[in-house]
């Protein structure tokens, strides 16, 4: 009644505008996300699009006599400070040990590297938030679901996934061939050992949530506990889940390549970053840039995702949204 | 004086409604008490009319609201609501029963989803219950708004963008989405300020005339209650003491903690407020788990006797709509019934 004096013929039946704009209006706003997501989508592009250009094949390794000759070569801005290094426009990040082309390989490892990663944090949120929903909202699951939680969380998981990787390679290998088994194994595998703590948060919120009266409000007229789940509770346990999400890709990238590094991963030959981490530490005094270049790629995607969650994390809350 | 609308068609009808939460303890989480919210409290409310329900904090009030509408499972008695007992069904059944039965919360902060608009919130109940889409069911939602005084422009903010009363006009149309002839109103006026008390319950009154509203109006606002109530129950520690007319119960408390609830009523004019006799209430109420044998006020009752402290008085109507559980005003049958 206060306000209804303002009213807009012109308004009045102005259609609700679809909330999606409000949040892409929002995270527009947040510098850090923005950035974020360019930095993100050139990575991406980068390592799916680049081998286009750049066409090498990372795994190429030349007959005996030119390998020698070209191994080791140093990435092309190491003449700025060392005039008799051995450098190569041909290969600007330089070649490893076996004269295969670092970018080449950079690329072709960041295309692994980010597909586990993504794929093995969308699988650990979405069983992360499944358990931690089904726990919190139904009182009778609460109890297994929960100890199960503690089980998983109590399960030293290095030896586990060895066992599990011994176990099914050749038999997803003979299904999937080499390479598709092995990222299937790992991205399942990360999966269902990091889903944890996802559980225990989502757990938590969603106890506190359905004791709020709104929900209450829903039971009054007659909204269906699915409903209830979907339309209530999942939109208000989004942040934490997003937080624990950018979390999750860093740690699946980091798996992965402790994986590859004791070779049960993807085949020795086949390039990932963590792979290429790995590689290189043995004589990182005398070619640091193959430690760093890997290294980087990995913290600068994941720092890109992080701020994208966060931005994704305001945009999405129409509190913040709007200020 | 004590009009019994006897003429009227009953809509809901409590009998015996018990609402106890059990206390679980040890280390094997054994069943050691329950906490008796609500135990054994009867009431009809005729179709059109306004019962207030009033007692002070922790009495069980809200509970039995929620337990009304069956948003908790009841441990016994019956709830009938057009004739039709829902104190057994089934939720799927009771889904469809929803409709007739609505509610309206204390905290309309807290009753609004923050994360959905103003739209979504009107329009969930019509998501559920009713087919429209689109065009229909947003002009359902902005007769709706207009139907409590909401600017149709707000209809695609959020709560967190509305006032106090505001928030609360969302909650009302919310509540009437679905023509409902029975709404609940849990303390609607409690969270606001007091100026905007009066536009919610004159909004409140403005709709029980325009769609025949049935209310169950919960408050401790006693003045409130005396201004929108057509008969008021009063409860204590889980038990309706009193039932009366409103101006049968505001003019001639018969039951003693009527009457000390009715005296904590602050006086506006200072010379009366200074010679008014008070009924003072000593110590506190006792725990709703662990209730004192005899009557629930047999502690503080100011005019406590023997009997009161071995036998439950059972409510009796001892004028014509009035209904009083108390010793004071039943010791014929009371002392005939103890011999028995």
């Amino acid at each position: 009644m206060t306000d209804a004096t303002q009213l807009d013929p012109a308004n009045e039946y102005k259609p609700p505008r679809n909330q999606w704009l409000d949040v892409w209006d929002q995270f527009k706003k947040h510098r850090g996300a923005l950035i974020g997501a360019i930095v993100f989508l050139f990575i991406v592009l980068g390592v799916f699009l680049g081998p286009l250009i750049w066409a090498h094949d990372a795994q190429f390794v030349p007959p005996v006599v030119d390998m020698i000759k070209l191994r080791d070569t140093r990435p092309i801005y190491t003449v700025l400070w060392e005039s008799g290094a051995k450098v190569s426009w041909a290969h600007p990040l330089g070649t490893d040990n076996l004269a295969r082309d670092y970018l080449a390989r950079m690329m072709a490892g960041g295309q692994v590297s980010i597909t586990v990663g993504l794929a093995a944090m969308t699988l650990s949120l979405l069983l992360g938030t499944l358990i931690g929903v089904l726990a919190g909202y139904f009182k009778r699951l609460d109890g297994p679901l929960m100890r199960l939680t503690d089980l998983f969380l109590a399960l030293p998981l290095l030896p586990l996934l060895l066992v599990a990787v011994l176990l099914f390679r050749e038999l997803l290998a003979g299904a999937l061939g080499p390479e598709g088994g092995v990222f299937v194994l790992i991205v399942s595998l990360v999966g269902i050992t990091s889903w944890m703590q996802t559980a225990r948060i989502v757990r938590g919120d969603v106890l506190a949530l359905k004791e709020r009266e709104f929900v209450i409000a829903a039971r009054s007229m007659g909204t269906p506990s699915r409903r209830i789940v979907l339309r209530h509770i999942l939109p208000n346990v989004l942040s934490p889940i997003m937080v624990s999400a950018t979390l999750g890709i860093a740690t699946a990238i980091i798996t992965e390549s402790a994986l590859s590094f004791l070779g049960f991963g993807f085949p020795p030959d086949f390039p990932t970053w963590g792979r290429l981490l790995f590689d290189a530490v043995d004589r990182m005094t005398l070619y640091p840039e193959r430690v760093i270049w890997p290294g980087l790629a990995i913290s600068i995607t994941v720092l890109s995702v992080n701020y994208i969650g966060d931005g994704l994390r305001d945009a999405l809350d129409p509190r913040i949204r709007g200020r | 004086m004590f009009d019994a609308p006897a003429d009227r068609k009953t809509l809901v009808e409590v009998r015996d409604l018990k609402m106890h939460f059990p206390i679980y303890a040890g280390l094997l989480r054994r069943h050691v008490g329950d906490v008796k919210a609500v135990d054994g409290v009867s009431f009809d409310i005729f179709d059109g009319e306004t019962l207030g329900l009033v007692g002070e904090s922790g009495c069980g009030k809200s509970t039995c609201g929620r337990a009304v509408l069956r948003l908790y499972d009841i441990t016994a008695g019956t709830i009938r609501i057009e004739g039709e007992d829902i104190s057994t069904m089934g939720q799927e059944t009771l889904r469809k029963k929803r409709p007739t039965m609505q509610m309206v919360f204390q905290d309309p902060q807290a009753s609004l989803n923050p994360r959905m608009t103003l739209a979504g919130i009107i329009g969930e109940p019509l998501d559920e219950h009713t087919g429209l889409k689109g065009s229909a069911r947003r002009d359902r939602i902005y007769e709706l708004m207009d139907a409590v005084g909401l600017n149709r422009d707000f209809a695609n903010r959020y709560p967190h963008e509305f006032s106090g009363g505001q928030r609360q006009r969302i909650g009302i149309a919310r509540a009437l989405a679905l023509h409902p002839k029975f709404i609940v109103c849990d303390e609607p006026i409690a969270a606001l300020d007091v100026s905007i008390q009066a536009q919610v319950v004159n909004l409140l009154e403005d709709l029980q005339d325009k769609f025949g509203l049935t209310y169950l109006f919960i408050s401790h606002d006693l003045s409130m209650v005396r201004h929108i109530a057509d008969r008021v129950a009063v409860m204590y520690l889980g038990k309706v003491v009193e039932v009366a007319a409103r101006e049968g119960l505001y003019a001639d408390p018969k039951h003693p903690y009527t009457q000390a609830l009715l005296s904590a009523v602050p006086e506006p004019d200072p010379v009366l407020h200074d010679t008014a006799e008070r009924v003072i209430l000593t110590g506190d109420v006792p725990s709703p788990s662990n209730p004192p044998q005899g009557c629930n006020f047999c502690t503080r009752c100011p005019q406590v006797f023997d009997i009161c402290r071995l036998k439950d008085p059972q409510s009796r109507e001892i004028e014509p709509g009035r209904h009083v559980a108390c010793h004071l005003h039943n010791e014929p049958q009371a002392a005939g019934e103890t011999a028995a």
